[in-house]
């Protein structure tokens, strides 16, 4: 009996289904602004903006309706220029532990996607946790972090982690789940290593998903750091929020929440972008 | 035969068992052939009797349960230089363009690409000017072609091919069968080509080795007199047409097939 690596042995040579890999989730999140093209969708999307944010301009002003109830968007972008100053720095605040603490997520979760795929049954023992990491809402943990960390960046970066790591991990997990035999075989049949298969088809491949994870992981990690803001802490956007409602300065409290949407926009367009970039292949 | 007179692959008693959840399952029997240097061989089945296993195996991809597969009087037991496969379904990597996924093999070895000899396959083959296409923006024929190019251009001695054009239309199979027989009559290469197409068998082969259902055994081996280079006119021709009947008739005789 030839010894071949174990790993070759007994993998199924059949290659109907080779080509079928799944299209991921990607496509879905990229359809959404690929409708962006041409420029009469984009003076649609203009002419539609400016009639929902002037007819509410107008109808504020029309009924008189208080700015503690519901500034006008005027009032709301007048707010944010002149008290920038004031947001600016929160505005930081919130994306340093956003940045690090979606870093150490992300790369925890991918790395794990990573190995974990390559051994089913360790598989098997670790994803209900994983699942619970996925399911439990990090922010009810935020009073107990801040007992042990205090009211610093440690506890909310700590649930930023927490939060999007499991995300990005169980999103990459599916995508190196994508075994393509075929593939593999055919850099097996050319000498590659197992290393050489990993970086040259199983990463790849696995690319869609893990741009994916990436997004939703760095949404959920933007929510929960403005979370953990509102609980405890004197700064960063979320505390603001609770700020500003306290003392009822509405323009303001509105003026945090479009920063927020801005970020939150950015996130996408961002890994949407990218997802054009190194995974447009699938679609 | 090779000038120390042993031929080029050797299959010697190769069986395999697979051992699936729900049982085992005997894919190859006792199966021993030798195709000389030079040769183009057909390995011809129904589906499922273990042709890909057999290949997967002359490639060193997977081990046998018995027996032995030799390249040039060497054992076989790992992917080794002079073998360069052909999947079905041309098997590209749909993230990188069609020259990138031409240079894979040199990249994986860690060689610079032979560009000379790339850009010569590439004109032969007719895709000159496609280098930086995406796989999905080129026909089923294209991809082929690219993967055939991939093949070639580390010059393999042994060419091994799975059932390489089993999912392109009648015409570009046509066109494909003509392109490998240029190939080869140009090169002689050692090829082993699998099918269930009798008819391209037959076109293409020195010799058809037929097998039978699973588990796969040697059923037959015809020899292919028919004069080279064959043209397209040879489907009609009445020894072609004898030799399908032959070959047809060797695959429905189950019983006969059992005693070989
Ligand atoms: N990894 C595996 N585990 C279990 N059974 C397998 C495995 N790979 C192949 N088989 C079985 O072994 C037999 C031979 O398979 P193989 O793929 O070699 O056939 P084939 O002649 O190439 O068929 P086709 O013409 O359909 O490609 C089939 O019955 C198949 O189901
Ligand atoms: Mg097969």
């Amino acid at each position: 009996m030839a010894s071949v690596d174990r790993e070759l042995r007994d993998k199924i040579p059949t290659f109907e289904k080779a080509g079928a890999a799944d299209v991921g989730n990607w496509s879905s999140a990229a359809s959404t602004l690929s409708i962006l093209k041409g420029s009469r969708d984009v003076t649609l999307i203009l002419v539609t903006a400016i009639i929902v944010f002037g007819g509410a301009e107008l109808l504020l002003r029309l009924f008189e309706v208080p700015a503690y109830i519901a500034p006008t968007p005027s009032q709301v972008v007048w707010a944010l220029i002149t008290d920038f100053p004031y947001i600016g720095p929160h505005i930081g605040y919130t994306l340093i532990e956003l940045l690090v603490g979606f870093s150490i997520g992300a790369s925890i979760g991918f790395v794990l996607a990573a190995v974990i795929t390559q051994f089913p049954l360790v598989e098997k023992i670790v994803a209900p946790y994983i699942l619970l990491l996925v399911t439990t809402p990090m922010l009810a943990l935020v009073p107990l972090l801040i007992l042990k960390f205090g009211f610093g960046f440690t506890p909310r970066i700590i649930a930023v982690t927490l939060a999007s790591g499991p995300m990005v991990m169980i999103n990459a997990a599916t995508g190196f789940r994508r075994t393509d035999l075929a593939k593999i075989a055919l850099a097996r049949s050319f000498g590659a290593s197992t290393l050489q298969i990993f970086l040259k088809i199983r990463i790849p491949m696995a690319m869609p998903m893990v741009i994916v994870g990436l997004m939703i992981g760095s949404i959920f990690g933007l929510l929960t750091a403005v979370g953990a803001e509102m609980v405890g802490g004197s700064f960063g956007l979320g505390n603001r929020l609770t700020y500003y409602s306290s003392l009822i300065q509405m323009p303001q409290f509105f003026a945090c929440i479009l920063v927020l949407a801005v970020i939150g926009i950015s996130i996408y367009v961002f890994f949407y972008w990218v997802g054009k970039k190194w995974a447009s292949w699938e679609s | 035969m090779s000038q120390n007179g042993q031929p080029k692959l050797t299959v010697a008693n190769a069986t395999k068992y697979y051992d699936t959840g729900t049982g085992r399952v005997h894919a190859l029997d006792d199966f021993s052939i030798e195709v000389q240097e030079g040769e183009l061989a057909c390995l011809l089945g129904p589906s499922g009797c273990g042709k890909s296993t057999l290949l997967w195996a002359m490639a060193g991809l997977h081990g046998l349960s018995s027996g032995e597969i030799r390249l040039d009087g060497k054992p076989v037991t790992k992917p080794n230089p002079q073998i360069a496969m052909v999947f079905q379904e041309a098997n590209l990597l749909p993230w990188r363009n069609l020259i990138k996924n031409i240079e894979l093999p040199f990249e994986i070895r860690g060689q610079r690409p032979d560009q000379a000899r790339i850009d010569a396959l590439l004109a032969e083959v007719g895709l000159t000017g496609f280098e930086s296409k995406m796989p999905r923006e080129l026909s089923g024929g294209m991809q082929q072609r690219a993967s055939i190019v991939r093949a070639l251009s580390v010059d393999p001695s042994l060419l091994l091919m799975d059932e390489p054009f089993g999912a392109l239309d009648a015409f570009t199979r046509d066109e494909m069968n003509l392109l490998i027989q240029q190939i080869w009559m140009e090169t002689r290469k050692t090829i082993v080509f699998i099918t269930h197409n009798i008819a391209e068998a037959v076109f293409l082969a020195d010799r058809v080795f037929v097998m039978s259902a699973r588990p796969g055994r040697l059923a037959r081996i015809f020899e292919i007199d028919l004069p080279r280079p064959r043209n397209l006119e040879i489907f009609m021709a009445p020894h072609f047409i004898e030799l399908v009947g032959e070959i047809k008739g060797s695959i429905d005789h189950k019983p006969q097939v059992q005693a070989a």
